[in-house]
């Protein structure tokens, strides 16, 4: 138990780029916490007996636990702890909707600011980085079980390392060239460095996870043929198509789904062409249809590209916005333009196809829907056009339809994702687990990360009552 | 990594490439395409497979060398790794006892209607090949593709081979045959496909085309490649890429194509060595 001290209501401020500076490069916005702002940070906790904080954390990380050990200057021990329960530290220090989770939870949080758990996550697995040498967690004795994991996403990787610690072999498929999924093809640089990925996944290797890059499972082997040479298969495949609004004009040139637009500029680098060979276009004025954190970095790296104009057209208004508070902040910083209540309804072009306007409407909230938000409702005749062109449309995309399209009797919800249990997230093929997107539907990386984490046990479980 | 076995022009600017890839060439099938990226900083560019050898493990590919990352596989020899070849991508062609069919094949299509023309005529079809050519020095692959085709028709536009014409030409041969074909699949570029679908719309059946467009992961995630197709938006890496032509929106196809035209000319007048 903590001596009583004094409440310090007001967190440290993280350090970052000026917002005039950041917004033409790609350079990472915030810069982290140094030794002394962590210190000063951690100290506010308040040791509670009972951490409401843990409970609001999907992977259930020791909070005061490793708070406690930055408190004291002991960032070894800070590290250690939370790897115990978090294999990728450094990647959801910057990206996790601590405000919702964790943070929401933070008694401080009642009359100030909550304790800023996730900088300080960030800021221990930075320090260790730094420090040139990973100390590699205790491995359990080897239990001689072959474990498939399909993605190399947030869900993936935290099966991969909780079952390598535990003991079995663990060998991770990944479709693309680069391991780590969304976290490198979708999150952009300025947010989460492709450096910072690259090195959780070689910690991984480290361990013992074997990677094998291009290969489609589903195409390039069937998952029946998987299953012949390992006894359990975690399936983790998230992203599939992206949606469209199906209105007249989607496939101008000019128009993008955000899975494309970031795509070129995250996985291929296409921001360096041509030194590198992927190009993407430089926009003079760009709309991003949306309103998460997909599309807040998508108009954020639009301007980064160059573009003069930036607006996020969303249908719903500010108060639905459902990006991070943070990164609504930064776009908005940064000159993002924001149209709430407007809803595109047609894209035109010039003759050779290339977009110039966006029709919009104008709307209104009216009753709540079935997501309990209230519903946009058309206000007529509103019309009216904005000149754009680029028209990026992030507004969400289906589950990755390769395995469930090629793996007979695996059961698929009416919405193409896989069926599984809640608590086990065992699917409906014998030795099939899955996770993430892929069952959930478009959403976070630490929820995904969750539900790897209680796929792991379970297949765990499973392995060891063989 | 994946190993390059071969590497050569086998007509002025078209490439063969043999490259070992012993688990994709197990389970391709004809109308299957492969995303190959050379290496750091490459592109990743669909290219479908002309051929494979399940024995010894290797697939081949014939490639036209137009920008900069089929300049650099161009540049590639045998001995040398690729970073990336990732497949079989794409849904196979339908391959069964239609009748007669009519295999076009234009440039690198020359190479990729091979296997169609292979299982077509091992499922009882009677196959008629057409090839179409600039001239004769660009036609290829004459000998393996009549082991399989009834009939082998040469087509060069200024007449230095075969019969002088173009996709056209091929229709009225057709016509003085008295042969009416069941179903006409087309391999080659946009324009050729294009053109056959106007050529032999006529005849009332299919004509399948495989659609060359823009694409970045080749399994459905980014969007790119996505076309309209009897109204409806459909993606060419996971629904195609073959596509019945017929009901293919052209002006968009063509449209989308030149996306990045402007990106790859500033290359063109800006060699890197800081002059214009």
């Amino acid at each position: 138990m903590a001596e009583k001290k004094k409440l310090n209501f007001n967190r440290v401020d993280m350090p970052k780029q000026a917002d005039f500076i950041r917004k033409r490069n790609f350079k990472e916005v915030a810069l982290g916490y140094t030794a002394e702002n962590a210190i000063e940070e951690a100290s506010r906790c308040l040791d509670c007996k009972k951490p409401f904080c843990v409970e609001g954390c999907p992977v259930e990380i020791n909070i005061p636990g490793f708070i406690r050990a930055i408190a004291a200057g002991d960032f070894p021990l800070a590290i250690k702890t939370l790897k115990e329960k978090n294999c990728l530290p450094a990647v959801c220090g910057r990206v996790c909707p601590q405000e919702e989770q964790c943070e929401s939870k933070c008694i401080l949080g009642k009359k100030g600011t909550p304790v800023a758990i996730g900088r300080l996550e960030r800021f221990a697995a930075d320090w260790e980085a730094k420090q040139g040498s990973i100390q590699a967690p205790e491995i359990k004795k080897k239990t001689g079980k072959k474990v498939a994991v399909i993605g190399s996403g947030p869900a993936g990787v935290t099966v991969a390392g909780d079952l390598t610690l535990l003991g079995h072999d663990v060998t991770m498929f990944e479709a693309l060239h680069e391991p780590g999924g969304v976290l490198t093809y979708g999150i952009p640089e300025f947010r989460l460095p492709a450096r910072v990925v690259s090195r959780e996944i070689e910690n991984l290797q480290k361990l013992g996870v074997k990677l094998i890059c291009n290969f489609v499972v589903g195409k390039t082997k069937p998952l029946q043929k998987i299953l012949d040479d390992y006894d359990v298969v975690f399936v983790g495949t998230g992203a599939g198509l992206p949606w469209f609004m199906n209105i007249p004009g989607e496939n101008l040139n000019g128009v993008y789904s955000a899975n494309e637009y970031l795509t070129r500029v995250n996985l291929m680098r296409g921001f360096e062409y041509p030194k590198t060979n992927t190009p993407v276009a430089r926009h003079k004025k760009v709309a991003v249809v949306g309103g998460g954190n997909v599309a807040m970095d998508c108009a954020r790296t639009a301007l980064r590209l160059g573009a003069k104009e930036v607006a996020i057209v969303y249908r719903r208004s500010e108060k639905e916005l459902p990006a991070r508070e943070e990164e609504y902040e930064n776009a908005v910083e940064e000159g993002v333009k924001f149209h709430f209540l407007t809803l595109p309804e047609k894209l035109t072009g010039n003759h050779e196809g290339w977009l110039e306007e966006i029709e919009c409407s104008r709307m209104e909230l009216g009753e709540p829907d079935a997501s309990g938000r209230r519903r946009p409702v058309r206000i007529e005749n509103s019309e009216f056009i904005m000149k754009m062109d680029s028209c990026i449309i992030a507004i969400g995309n289906s589950p990755n339809p390769i395995i469930p399209q090629t793996t007979p009797d695996l059961e698929v919800s009416k919405w193409g994702t896989i069926v599984a249990d809640e608590e086990t997230l065992k699917t409906s093929v014998d030795r099939v687990w899955a996770g993430g997107d892929i069952v959930t539907g478009a959403a976070t990386v630490i929820l995904a990360m969750g539900a790897g984490r209680k796929a792991a046990r379970s297949m765990h479980e499973y392995l060891m009552a063989r | 990594m994946f190993k390059i076995i071969e590497r050569r022009m086998i007509v002025p600017n078209l490439h063969l490439l043999v490259v070992e890839a012993p688990e994709i060439v197990e389970s391709i099938q004809p109308g299957q395409f492969v995303i190959i990226h050379a290496g750091e900083g490459s592109e990743r560019i669909p290219l479908t497979a002309a051929d494979w050898d399940r024995e010894k493990g290797t697939l081949s590919i014939v490639f036209m060398e137009v920008g900069l990352s089929t300049g650099r596989l161009a540049g590639m020899n045998a001995g040398e790794e690729l970073q990336t070849v990732v497949g079989p991508l794409g849904v196979p062609i339908e391959c069964r006892n239609f009748g007669t069919v009519v295999c076009i094949g234009g440039c690198f299509g020359m190479g990729s209607i091979f296997p169609v023309v292979r299982a077509l005529k091992e499922c009882g079809n009677e196959i008629i090949t057409m090839l179409e050519g600039r001239s004769k020095n660009l036609l290829y692959w004459e000998e393996k593709l009549s082991e399989y085709s009834d009939k082998l028709i040469k087509l060069t536009r200024d007449g230095s081979y075969g019969y002088q014409g173009h996709v056209k030409k091929g229709t009225e041969i057709l016509r003085d045959l008295d042969i009416k074909p069941d179903r006409v699949i087309a391999n080659g570029c946009t324009t050729l496909s294009y053109l056959a679908v106007r050529e032999y719309e006529h005849y009332d059946v299919p004509v399948i085309v495989t659609l060359n467009t823009i694409m970045i992961d080749g399994t459905g995630m980014c969007g790119v490649c996505r076309c309209t197709v009897n109204g409806q938006m459909k993606f060419a890496c996971v629904d195609g890429p073959s596509f019945d032509g017929r009901f293919v929106d052209w002006d968009e196809l063509a449209a989308r194509r030149k996306q990045y035209i402007s990106e790859e000319a500033f290359l063109v007048h800006h060699s890197g060595c800081g002059g214009i």
